[in-house]
């Protein structure tokens, strides 16, 4: 009894490993894989844009609810969508290995066996004189791999369509294993630094910072990156930027000799399996704020988040040392420029005509709530407004309580830093897709026999083009003519 | 000469070149309607009477070819830059590919009457392009400075190019099996190819570029992992370049191992072909992310 279940068990195991990796289940799949892939292009996605899917929720929130039971937030790490992939690359994999040692083994034998019966193949020509020695002579020429029987020749060539084949979609599984140790070892954040600042690659450094699945903060890269210079080019006339360039000092690891280097946009810095992006710049105003008597309370640079291209940005400066508390919602306008509709905006990216425009609020800042706080925001709960001003360069400002100067800017970059162990077998499995791609599509592979009719008078000859390939036929009447000389 | 007067000439050139594929357009359809008209039995062909009209049609392609490279290379050197910075430079870039990919399926196989659906394709891209779509030339944004954005770019256009030439012969093979299916093709019809010469005309066209677009979609993989700081984040502009790979390789699939062939693998040609146009069109213009830099 239980044998039989075990066999059973067993043989339906084989019957389900078989039906896996038929290829009609292949093409199931990737036709599915591609159809899973487009609900992802159609609504928002948290890991892009977690803006747009909270906006999603608030506007329609019965549907938005019903979107997310399915995943459609999440698409591309849904279960549904990876049990597709899974599925694929299990097919593949049980495919194309075996195949691979077949082909490996079949690379030393033989080709097969003339078939009885040529004339059910594609190309055939029956009683041509000549002989086999002439066929052969001919067929090795031009680099055909030979079996020679007694009164018959088989032959083939085009192997490396097969292994280009191979090639390709071993590649396919070389990428998948690329991405996976991408994303179980993989790390990446942002930070924002002043120029002038330094940042040091630890987890406090970072304004956000996320992790693979078996990665933790314990071994980060070691390095650091000051920011020396910043220097950003517009267009004159559209106010589009056309080059940002960063000059910064690296060392690695940290306190070992600094080396001065330039990141681009296009060209991040390398630490490793660790790069560094320019992802984005703004501005930070640099402040001075004083109490009634004259003493220093706040002095420093400011980091103030753009709101549109022009690089308007908006931040918060928060005092806590002052009694009450002092703090300001702050806009600064690299370029002023002012209008009816828009109050006070910038026309321009580069700071040309800075202005810092303040709304100065006294009371409790609520930074003793123990609740976290952003940085860029003033909680104004607690608070009651006092004051507004616009500032110029070197302006200060006498609110009562004290005062405010806004003595300069410096610029920000915001540095996104990624750790991708998996990135370099992706790459090569891609090459290697090419080139085994590039092998198997423009490699003819085709057959050709020569058989003695019974009564030696000649032999027929016969091939069979894998795919239809084109030019078989030309190919077998050139044999054909050499071999009646 | 400045940059305007370059790009002005650019234009100039793109007018020139639908012109010259109004009179190509003009003289296939000549061609192929008239070719067998005096004929009573209409089951025989006369080529010869309208050959000098078709071959008018093909100088008048090439031609246009010309003019219209002309003014691709003007747009570039105007703007300082590859001329593929948006909308309207991916389409006349385009439409140079596509004429270009058609020129030597024409030279190698010997199928003029494609240039009928080539130059209406052709008319439709340039015209969109130059009254929706056009922007005055400007040089890039940072991200889009990179020799990686150059070859992905050219190869992705190429592949277009092809991808749409294999499309309009599957769909040619649609109608006409379509009509044979009824009883006989009709007049007009009787000098295109057999149904299995457009068969595996597409074939081996989707065959040939397919690496091509491959490369492409890891050109463009390799330039974000440079701009952007990861190599693939399911964008939709590459998860449409994605689908389409995918579409194309089971096209390849269902001819080399299922053995597709005719109806079933015209059908699903169209398919992945449409996932190209698709990405092309709508992601564009509608879509949101990345890919999507200010104008169009
Ligand atoms: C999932 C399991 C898969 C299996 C079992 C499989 C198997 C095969 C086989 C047997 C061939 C035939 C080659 C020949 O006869 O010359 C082939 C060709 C091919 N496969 Fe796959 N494959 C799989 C997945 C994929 C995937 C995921 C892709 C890419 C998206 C892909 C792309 C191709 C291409 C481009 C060809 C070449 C077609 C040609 O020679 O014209 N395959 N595959």
């Amino acid at each position: 009894m239980s044998t039989n279940i075990e066999l059973d068990a067993r043989s339906s195991f084989r019957w389900l490993w078989r039906q896996l990796t038929s290829m009609r289940t292949a093409l199931i799949l990737l036709l599915l894989l591609g159809v899973a892939a487009i609900p992802g292009s159609l609504f928002p996605q948290r890991t892009q844009n977690p803006l747009a899917v909270s906006d999603y929720f608030k506007s329609s929130p019965g549907t938005a609810k019903f979107l997310d039971q399915l995943q459609m937030f999440d698409v591309y790490s849904s279960p549904w969508f990876s049990a597709i992939y899974i599925l694929l690359f299990i097919s593949l994999i049980g495919c194309v290995l075996p195949r691979s040692f077949e082909h490996l083994k079949g690379a030393r034998a033989q080709p097969s066996l003339t078939p009885k019966n040529l004339n059910r193949m594609e190309f055939h020509t029956e009683a041509v004189g000549g002989s086999l020695d002439s066929a052969e002579a001919w067929l090795r020429k031009n680099r055909f791999r030979i079996r020679r029987d007694e009164n018959s020749i088989s032959a083939e060539k085009g192997f490396m369509r097969e292994t280009g084949n191979l090639l390709f979609h071993l590649s396919l599984i070389l990428i998948l294993i690329g991405v996976a140790l991408g994303s179980f070892f993989g790390m990446r954040g942002d930070a924002i630094i002043n120029v002038g600042e330094r940042f040091i690659n630890t987890p406090t450094s970072y304004d956000v910072i996320s992790y693979g699945k078996l990665q933790s903060g314990n071994n980060l890269t070691p390095f650091s990156v000051t920011a020396t210079d910043f220097k950003a080019t517009y267009d004159l006339v559209t106010g589009t930027p056309s080059d940002f360039k960063l000059s910064v000092n690296t060392a690695s690891p940290v306190g070992t000799k600094e080396v001065s280097r330039i990141v681009r946009v296009n060209s991040p810095l390398t630490f490793g399996t660790t790069k560094v992006y320019l992802q984005a710049n703004g501005y930070s105003p640099l402040v001075t704020v004083r109490d009634k008597s004259g003493d220093i309370k706040f002095q420093g640079a400011v980091i103030f988040l753009p709101q549109d291209g022009n690089l308007t940005s908006i931040g918060a400066i928060k005092v806590p040392d002052m009694q009450p508390q002092i703090g300001f919602v702050g806009s600064f306008v690299p370029t002023y420029d002012r209008s009816p509709e828009r109050g006070s905006f910038s026309s321009y990216p580069e700071a040309l005509d800075p202005r810092l425009l303040v709304s100065i609020w006294t009371g409790d800042l609520g930074l003793d709530t123990g609740i976290p706080q952003s940085v860029y925001r003033l909680d104004t709960s607690e608070m009651k407004r006092i004051g507004l001003k616009t500032l110029k360069l070197n302006e200060t400002h006498d609110f009562g309580d004290g005062s405010i100067t806004f003595e300069g800017w410096t610029p920000w970059v915001n540095l996104q830093i990624v750790k991708d162990p998996g990135k370099i077998y992706a790459l090569l499995g891609s090459i290697f897709a090419i080139l085994g791609l590039l092998m198997s599509l423009f490699t003819r592979s085709r057959r050709i026999w020569i058989k003695e009719v019974p009564d030696k008078s000649g032999v027929e000859v016969a091939g069979l083009a894998k795919n239809a390939a084109p030019g078989l036929e030309n190919e077998i009447a050139s044999l054909v003519k050499k071999m009646k000389g | 000469m400045n940059s305007s007067d370059y790009a002005y000439l650019s234009n100039y050139g793109v007018y020139t070149a639908m012109v010259l594929f109004a009179v190509a357009f003009l003289a296939h359809g000549i061609d192929v309607a008239f070719s067998v008209r005096n004929l009573e039995e209409k089951t025989q062909l006369d080529f010869s009477r309208t050959k000098r009209i078709g071959d008018l049609g093909t100088v008048m392609i090439v031609l246009a070819f010309i003019a219209l490279f002309v003014a691709v290379i003007f747009r570039g050197i105007s703007a300082q830059r590859v001329p593929w910075g948006n909308m309207y430079e991916f389409s006349i870039t385009g439409a140079l590919a596509f004429t270009g990919a058609y020129l030597y399926a024409l030279w190698k196989y010997k199928i003029k009457w494609l240039g009928l659906p080539v130059a209406i394709a052709v008319l439709l891209t340039l015209g969109t392009a130059i009254s929706i779509l056009y922007v005055p030339s400007a040089p890039l944004v940072p991200a889009l400075k990179s020799a990686w954005l150059v070859i992905h770019v050219s190869a992705a256009i190429i592949s277009g190019g092809v991808f749409l030439l294999a499309n309009c012969i599957a769909g040619t093979y649609l109608i006409l099996d379509r009509y044979e299916s009824r009883g006989a093709r009709p007049v007009w019809a009787l000098k295109l190819p057999a149904l299995e010469t457009l068969d595996q005309l597409s074939y081996r066209l989707v065959a040939f570029v397919f690496p091509l677009w491959t490369f492409s979609v890891i050109a463009g993989a390799i330039w974000a992992e440079a701009a952007w700081g990861r190599y693939w984040g399911w964008d939709p502009k590459e998860t449409w370049a994605f689908i389409t790979w995918v579409a194309y390789a089971a096209y390849l699939h269902a001819r080399v191992t299922v053995g597709w062939r005719g109806r079933k693998a015209a059908w699903l040609c169209l398919f992945a072909g449409s996932t190209f146009l698709f990405n092309y069109v709508y992601i564009n213009i509608w879509g949101s992310g990345k890919h999507t830099y200010s104008g169009l």
